[in-house]
């Protein structure tokens, strides 16, 4: 039934299956929406590794090499290195926020429409 | 410590009885798919639970809050790079080796590959990662058991852990994935809801002050002050340093290419689901490692850090000894309950990760080209988990007594330099082929497992495996600084340097459905 609704919506655009009715691979990855999906969603972890990689690093490095800053009393016996500990947390659930946000919105749909396409069942 | 072993071994007994009978309840494992993905039947926030159950051994548990309470502040640099972990996976794994394999690693790592060569190289890094952490996670059980059940002779000490050896391979053989995704689930509730307590009972008694408790703390331990920022373990030297950097690296690349961790992935139906398990599990992490920077700072400031190095078991006495100080026996037997299921679920994990990798890639795969004969892959799966399991009871007596608390560690460096640069390329590097991936698994795992033996971990200090001889060449007891780059520079070298092309219809179904899931 999806099937038919997506085809009476869109009639210009072929389904990407091949003639044993499976889905054709080399026909969906060369189409500009999945090359754009792929495309959005390598940008968005990769910046997203490498930040929280880079920052993770720093954290480790200042723990290592710049003990008496960490050392360094922000309030009562509250040190620097204590809320940088902290904000370790903090930045690890930003990020898993932000890309369960940025997936639900801007991949899961688009993967939706990709695979009735295909002639696979919405998961 | 004057817990009462009756009342801790009767605790744990309704334990082991309780989901002994879960486990026989749920299981139903007609199906390969059912013995190592449970039908892909569990939902993201079960899943999640279950990773966390997973992963949250004893040695996070009782190790990490022994480590704050005794050293400070180094204790919580573990915390943190456990923690920080879970964005490869959330960002970079699970959705995809969901969508690409069906039950190993194998699966994702062979797929556009030579089946049989790569599905070898997957199952022994598999084999060789699980049986670091099968082996610490035993040898754990042995001191826990000296611990928490007062049983001090060596010959007692083998016996608990032939007891629970056998235990865990009733909850594969019985449960199969489905059986042990639930005891996880148990372990990681009942884990939870014990250091939350703990932490909001401790917090009550410096009146929800954090800066009282970490007073407290500093005045009930020789470091004084110096517990509130790093440096008390490895601000020794510019080796200690740098050997800090490297298993800080290790932790954070390793976590998501633990073998046990991936398979988890395969046990819900989608995707989503996957990504919804990992969202959970860190959920999960952040309130558990958030409890042991209290509990550990609490231990040191309720029971002091001089006690806890007195007691036997030492650093890893630190959770015990403060649930008998502010909740008597009951609370101790409670906690020795929740560390022992850890352990029983942890390697009940491991063990049907190893048999999985063996049965469905080595046997089905390697020996039989893909069409073994219909039962026999699960029969091998089932064998494969009793030796297996046999194999871990008799390394655990072995290692009785070592010092084997940075195996786990050392199975973070080995999983972060076999498994994750070969998944990475496989996954995001069109180029990357079948040269290429054996290069970064072997070279990987080699350098990293020849660096362990030349390291002190294994020779010359008086930790060491083997204390009389002294042969370590390499100072740092973790290796990752060196073979993590190393095995991403070789899978780099292997391909490029290799004329074979890389198959290219199996290249774009593996680009296609790992981003949608199509033809999974």
């Amino acid at each position: 039934m999806t099937r038919m609704s997506s085809f009476a919506r869109a009639p210009e655009r072929e389904y990407l299956v091949d003639a044993a009715g499976d889905p054709d691979f080399a026909a969906i990855r060369a189409l500009p929406e999945f090359v754009a999906l792929r495309r959005r969603l390598a940008r968005f972890a990769a910046v997203a590794t490498v930040a929280f990689l880079l920052w993770y690093l720093t954290y480790v490095v200042l723990a290592a090499y710049a003990t008496e800053f960490m050392g360094t009393r922000v309030f009562g016996n509250v040190t620097v290195g204590l809320l940088l500990g902290l904000s370790q947390f903090a930045s690890t659930v930003l990020i898993m926020v932000l890309y369960s946000r940025f997936a639900r919105r801007r991949l899961d749909p688009e993967v939706a429409a990709l695979r009735e396409r295909a002639g696979v069942a919405a998961p | 410590m004057n817990g009462d072993p009756l009342l801790n071994s009767a605790i744990f007994g309704v334990v082991v009885v309780a989901t002994l009978f879960m486990v026989y309840r749920v299981s139903g494992n007609s199906t390969t798919a059912d013995y190592y993905a449970a039908g892909g039947g569990f939902s993201g926030g079960q899943n999640g639970l279950a990773l966390s159950g997973d992963y949250l051994s004893a040695a996070s548990f009782l190790g990490i809050a022994g480590a704050i309470a005794v050293q400070g502040y180094d204790g919580f640099l573990y915390s943190i790079g456990f923690l920080v972990a879970w964005l490869i996976p959330l960002l970079l794994l699970a959705e995809r080796v969901r969508n690409v394999g069906r039950f190993t690693m194998g699966d994702v790592l062979s797929f556009r590959m030579r089946q049989r060569p790569v599905r070898a190289a997957a199952a022994n890094a598999t084999l060789v990662i699980s049986a670091f952490y099968l082996l610490a996670q035993m040898a754990g059980a042995g001191v826990l058991v000296a611990l928490l059940l007062d049983v001090r002779s060596t010959g007692g000490q083998a016996l608990v852990i032939v007891g629970v050896g056998a235990i865990m391979i009733l909850y594969v053989l019985i449960g199969g994935m489905r059986g042990t995704t639930w005891v996880q689930i148990i372990k990681a509730g009942l884990l939870l809801v014990c250091v939350l307590m703990l932490s909001v009972f401790i917090l009550g008694r410096f009146g929800f002050s954090m800066s009282n408790l970490l007073d407290r703390a500093a005045r009930n331990n020789p470091l004084g002050e110096a517990v509130f920022s790093p440096g008390a373990r490895y601000g020794e030297s510019g080796t200690s340093k740098l050997d800090f950097v490297s298993l800080a690296l290790a932790l954070v690349l390793g976590a998501g290419a633990l073998p046990h961790v991936l398979m988890r992935f395969y046990t819900v139906p989608d995707a989503r689901q996957a990504r919804r398990s990992v969202v959970s599990a860190i959920w999960a992490m952040v309130l558990f490692y958030l409890a042991t920077l209290v509990i550990g700072y609490g231990a040191g400031a309720i029971v002091g850090s001089r006690a806890i190095q007195d007691a036997p078991g030492a650093e890893n006495s630190a959770v015990p000894l403060l649930a008998f100080e502010v909740g008597g026996p009951v609370l101790l037997a409670l906690v020795a309950a929740v560390a022992f299921t850890t352990i029983l679920a942890v390697v009940a994990g491991l063990t049907l990760t190893a048999s999985a990798s063996f049965a469905h890639d080595v046997y089905a795969n390697v020996i039989k080209r893909g069409a073994p004969e219909p039962g026999a892959e699960m029969r091998v799966a089932r064998v494969t988990a009793v030796v297996i399991g046999c194999l871990a009871i008799l390394g655990g007596i072995l290692a009785l007594g070592q010092n084997v608390a940075s195996l786990v560690a050392l199975a973070f460096a080995l999983a972060a330099s076999a498994n994750l640069p070969t998944i990475l390329y496989t996954l995001f590097w069109r180029r990357f082929n079948t040269a290429g991936s054996l290069a970064s698994i072997y070279g990987g795992l080699g350098s990293c497992l020849l660096l362990i033996v030349f390291s002190p971990v294994f020779s010359g200090t008086s930790t060491s495996i083997v204390e009389d001889v002294d042969f370590h060449l390499f100072p740092l007891s973790n290796p990752g600084i060196v073979s993590i780059p190393l095995s991403f520079l070789l899978g780099f070298l292997g391909t490029i340097f290799s004329k074979e092309r890389s198959d290219v219809t199996r290249s774009e179904q593996l680009e296609v459905r790992s981003v949608t899931g199509i033809g999974a």
